[in-house]
Parts: structure tokens; sequence; C-alpha cells
């Protein structure tokens, strides 16, 4: 033995491993050059510099992160070392990290989100879809049934300062210039990213209430679907429900369908929260939470086209046939792509 | 003893056992509640220099694009960039307001600027593949804890009586979430299945018995000036054992000397006198030979307390 190392100039690794006394300490220099190769990587990832990884080493890490951790498994049977004990410890766990990170950049995932993720998520959902729709419905004539019995309850739905022309009373003609004559306005733009950014956030709000047992987004919806029956039932009284509908079907396709989508996403939480089944609680909140985002994501892209079509197609549009025709388009576009559109398997069953 | 024990019963309380899919049971440490406050306001502090610094430069952008567009043309055309301004802003604020989180956790990082100048990362809580999908769940979650309760306060000031306290009271909840769980999980962790762990730093040490052969005497092993019977080494066990790897790899002289005086009373020999170091540090290299070597044999002796 003391030939060898005598031999050998102290500083390479070959001498270490012979002057190593014991055992645990002479696996551990054998195997040292690959811990810190692992450990190289992984502060270049963790730093961010992901251009200056080779191509070599990149491939290289998930065979690294296994032998690193078969070391780990070993040393902990055979060495008494602390140091080199926490050390591999430590460097696994960030292998870990970085190994079972998102692995998926923002633009893959979204293709494989459009390309059936989302649809597959808002068919296993179907149940809370079906709640939410009946207590939009039931919002809405709530609200008709309401304002019809004592229209002061027109104001308690609708601040006067949003109600403007639009109050009990008001003339048919004034109704109607409601609905019609917009295209002269100017800042239609500015209005729709407005209108897409107020109604992200309720929709974000009506799926986040779900944490408390579905029954604020519950609300909401009534709420919000109220405020709908009783307009419908002010231009009912002038007449003008048909045109009334044409106007609010043009987004209101597209936007209500969002709202139900995250009414439902939100109650999904709420019911995995209060019936988990015979899962723990916290697995069947995260799995339905998880399922729900997906929604959600699609829920803010609906939003987007809502806004577009409030903002821009209602006001070049103006008459009642061709907004109907555009909303009925959009819905047809959307049941089509949710319930018929089954997309790849893969991505389907990803989650 | 009792007092070793006493000091690792916090981090203990932090502690946890991961699986990952290997197989490999981790020890991870769950992040403190303070990192991850401290981690949230500097985010905050961070989103809102961006919103200040964003705001002015489109403000400046349309000043100047207003003094333009007077000069060239008149109103209409200016009317028309200042809309687009309008609507490059909306679009800014919604984004940083709930894109910055998802943006940066979405990273092979895993953490947004906050966390990581506090060292945590999130990660999947069953030891798994961190999702997209987990990371928006979580992010979606910090409206109702944050971005609804905050404007309304603000809105509400405190002279409103009713409105402030349900605002304050709703805050309150979803910010005292953590306190009330083991693993400190957020109302937007529970629902996405993930939580925040401590980064671990460590660096590796030197081997403990090739360390001690100064470069320019190449190689050979320092010969054993101590032996010690088997006897002497049966008293200790693995937590003496790496307490005493501790002292020596801090080597500081007064704990070195006082550990000396420990060992060499318990073992009854005083011949290392004046040479500490190498006394303990042979110790140390033959009472870990012996404890290995029991290791391979499925023998493990946990401390002086426990029998062989």
């Amino acid at each position: 033995m003391n030939a060898i190392s005598a031999s050998a100039s102290p500083d390479t690794p070959i001498n270490a491993i012979e002057i190593a006394a014991l055992r645990s300490d002479r696996f551990r220099i054998e195997r040292e050059a690959d811990w810190q190769r692992l450990e190289a990587i992984v502060v270049r990832m963790e730093k961010g510099r992901l251009r200056r990884i080779s191509d070599e080493d990149l491939l290289a890490l998930p065979g690294l992160y296994r032998t690193v951790a078969s070391s780990l498994s070993i040393a902990r049977e055979t060495s008494l070392d602390a140091a080199t004990l926490a050390y591999l410890e430590a460097l696994v766990q960030r292998a870990w990290f970085v190994v079972y990170g998102p692995r998926s950049s923002l633009a893959e995932w979204l293709g494989s989100f459009l390309g059936g993720g989302w649809s597959a998520a808002v068919r296993a959902i179907w149940l809370d879809i079906v709640v939410a729709l009946a207590v939009m419905v039931a919002g809405v004539a709530v609200g008709w049934l309401l304002v019809s019995h004592d229209p002061e309850w027109y104001f308690s739905l609708m601040s006067r300062d949003m109600a403007g022309a639009r109050v009990p009373g008001a003339t048919a003609q004034a109704l109607r210039a409601t609905l019609f004559g917009e295209q002269e306005r100017d800042g239609l733009s500015v209005f729709a990213a407005q209108l897409f950014s107020n109604n992200a956030q309720v929709s974000i709000l009506a799926f986040a209430l779900g944490f408390a047992f579905g029954i604020p987004t519950l609300l909401l919806l009534i709420h919000n679907l109220a405020l709908l029956g009783a307009m419908a039932w002010l231009y009912h009284g002038a007449g003008l429900l048909t045109d009334f509908a044409g106007w609010i079907c043009v987004h209101g396709t597209t936007e209500l369908f969002a709202i139900l989508l995250a009414g439902a996403a939100g109650l999904h939480i709420g019911r995995a929260l209060a019936f988990p089944g015979d899962r723990p609680i916290l697995e069947a909140a995260a799995v339905a939470g998880r399922r729900a985002a997906v929604v959600m994501t699609g829920v803010v892209l609906m939003l987007v086209v809502a806004a577009l079509l409030e903002g821009f197609a209602r006001q070049l549009v103006d008459n009642t046939f061709g907004r109907f025709a555009i909303g009925g388009f959009m819905l047809m576009l959307w049941c089509a792509y949710f319930f018929a559109f089954r997309g790849n398997a893969r991505t389907g069953t990803r989650r | 003893m009792k007092a070793a024990a006493a000091i690792r019963r916090p981090r203990a309380r932090k502690e946890r056992i991961l699986v990952t899919p290997e197989g490999i049971s981790l020890p991870v440490t769950v992040a403190g509640r303070g990192a991850r406050l401290g981690a949230l306001i500097l985010d905050l502090i961070f989103i809102a220099v961006l919103m200040v610094c964003s705001t002015l430069a489109l403000a400046q952008i349309a000043g100047g694009v207003g003094q333009f567009m007077r000069e060239a043309e008149g109103k209409g055309a200016s009317a028309q960039a200042l809309q687009f301004l309008m609507i490059v802003w909306v679009v800014i604020m919604f984004l940083f307001r709930n894109a910055y989180f998802l943006y940066f956790e979405l990273g092979p990082r895993g953490a947004t600027p906050g966390k990581r100048l506090t060292g945590i990362r999130i990660a999947a809580r069953d030891g798994g593949r961190l999702t997209a999908e987990m990371v928006i769940a979580r992010n979606l979650l910090r409206d109702i804890e944050l971005f609804l309760p905050i404007p309304l306060i603000m809105m509400a000031g405190a002279d409103s009586g009713m409105a402030w306290l349900a605002a304050a009271g709703w805050f309150g909840i979803f910010m005292l979430f953590p306190l009330f769980n083991r693993d400190r999980l957020r109302a937007g962790d529970v629902i996405a299945g993930s939580w925040v762990l401590e980064r671990p730093r460590q660096k590796l040490e030197a081997t403990m018995t090739a360390v001690q052969t100064p470069p320019g005497e190449a190689g050979s092993l320092p010969t054993q000036k101590y032996r010690f019977e088997e006897a002497e080494l049966a008293v200790y066990g693995e937590f003496e054992l790496q307490s005493l790897e501790r002292v020596l790899r801090e080597d500081r002289g007064e704990s070195i000397e006082t550990v000396y005086q420990t060992i060499a009373t318990k073992i009854g020999r005083s011949d290392g006198w004046g040479d500490e170091r190498r006394f303990l540090s042979e110790y140390y290299t033959q009472l870990r030979a012996r404890l290995e070597a029991g290791m391979r044999m499925g023998r493990r002796k946990a401390d002086k307390y426990s029998g062989q």
C-alpha cells in the first residue's frame, strides 16, 4: 500500500484512495467526482444559467441523479460520516428539485392544454357544471320575480351609476338607445380590455371562493345572474326582450359559459373538501384543485374572447338577428369543443 | 445528552420525510413562516415597483405621443394611440397581478425572486413531479388570500366599521391559515398539493481519515501512534462518534481540550496529553472503523446507552 501511494502524486484521487484509512471513506473518494459533477450542474440550474450547461451534462443529469441517490442509500448503511451523509442528502434533494421540477415550459403546457387537456377537465366536472347551471337559471328567475314584485329591488341589485338610463319607468325609446347605435362610441378597445380585466377577476373570485365549501360561489352566481334577470324584466316591460337577449347573446354565450365553468370549478373544490369520499381530505382537495385550475385557465381565455366580442362585435353588429347568429355560433363552438372534441389521449390522461 | 436533544428539537419540528419516486426517503425541512412572509413581502414590493415603473414609462410615452400627434395632425390619431397605450396598461397590470408568480414558479427554480432570496422553493407534497397545474392552482387562490381583501381594507378605511372588520377578518383567516396546520400549508397549497420547502445548502467536507496527510510528505498513512483496545472503543456509539466528528471538524482548541478530558477519563487513558488533536482523531478513526464493521454485520449501536 505504501509503495503504491508513494509513487503517485499526493493530489490525485487515486492516491487519496490509497491513503484513506476507512473503507467508507474510500467508497466516498471513489464516487466523489460524480457527486461534484452533479452538484456543478445543479448549481448552474439553480442560478438559472441553463444555456451554460452543455448537452452532455443535461443528458447525464438523470443518470447522475440516480447514481448519487444510490450512493446515499449505500452510505446510509455503511458510513457513519455525518458530514458526508448530510451533503448527500442535501445534494439528492436539490437534484430531486431539478429532476422533478416543472418539466413543461408555459408554451408546451399550453399546447397540451388546448389539444385536449382543457376539454377533458371540463368533462370531468360535468356534475358541477349541471349544478352551477341550475343555480344560474334559478338566479335569473329570482332576479325577475323580485323586481316584478317590487321595482325597488332593482336598485339593490344594481347601483344607480351603473344603471344609467336603464331604470324602471324609463321609456322604450331610452331603453332602445342603450341596445343599439353605439357604433360611434369612442374607446371601444379600452372598454373591451377593462371588461376583460374585470370579468376575469370576478370569475377567479368565483373559483377561489369554492374553497369555503362552494357556498360563496353559489351566492356569487345567484347575485350576478339575478342582475341579469332584473334587467330582462325591465326590457320585457318595454317590449324589447328579444332585442335585449340579442344584445346579451353576442358575448353572453361566451361570458356566461365562462362564469358557469368558473362557478363549477369552485363547486368542484368545495365538494371535494366537504365530501372527500374515502380519500384523505388533503389529497381529495389537491386532485380537485388541479383539475379546476385547468378549467380556470381556460375560463380566462374564454373571457378574453368574450371581451373582444362585447367590445367590438356588439357595437359593430347593430341588429338583433346578426347578434343572435354570432352568439349562437359561439355557443355551438364551445359546446363542440368541450363535449365532442376528444383531443389526443395522452394529454387527456396526463393529469 | 439532554441538552443535545433539546437543541435538536426545534429543527425536528420542521423536518419531514419525503419519499422520491425512486423510493429514497429524504429528510426535508418545511420553510419557516418568517421566511414565507419575508418572501411574500419582497415579491409584493417587486410587483409594486414593476407596476409603478411601467405606469411611469407608459405615461411618459403617452405624453410624448400626445404632443407629437397634436403637432402632426390633430386629435383623431392621437386618441387612437392613447387608446392603444391604455389597453397595454390594463393588460400589463393584469399580468403583473396574476402572471408574476406563475412565470417564476414554473421556471426550473420553482421560486419567485422573493422566495429565492429567502432560500425557499415550492415542491410537490407527494414527492412526485411539480406540475404546471399545481403551480396554477396555488396561485389562483392568491386572489382571495391577498389581492381581494387588501384593496377592500384600503378602500373601506378603518372608520367604516363593519366592512373594514369583515375584510380584515377575511384577510386574517387566510394569512393565519399556515399557522394552524402542521406543514404550514397556505390555502393555495392545500388545493394544489404543493408545499414550500427550504433549499438545502451543504458543502462537501473533507474526508476525515484522508485529510491529515500534508501534501509535502507524499502518501504514507500516518503511523498509528495510539492504539485503542476493544473495551476502550466499546463505550461509545454512533451519536458520540458524530459529536466527536463535529468537534474535530470545527477544530477549536478549548472544545478539543474538553472532549479529550472527557474521553480520556472515561476510557482511563492519559497518554495523549499535549497531543489531544491527534489522540482524538485516531480515536475517531478506530471507533468509526469498529462501528462501521458492526454495521456491515447488521449490528448498530446508537449511543453509549444502548447495549451491543
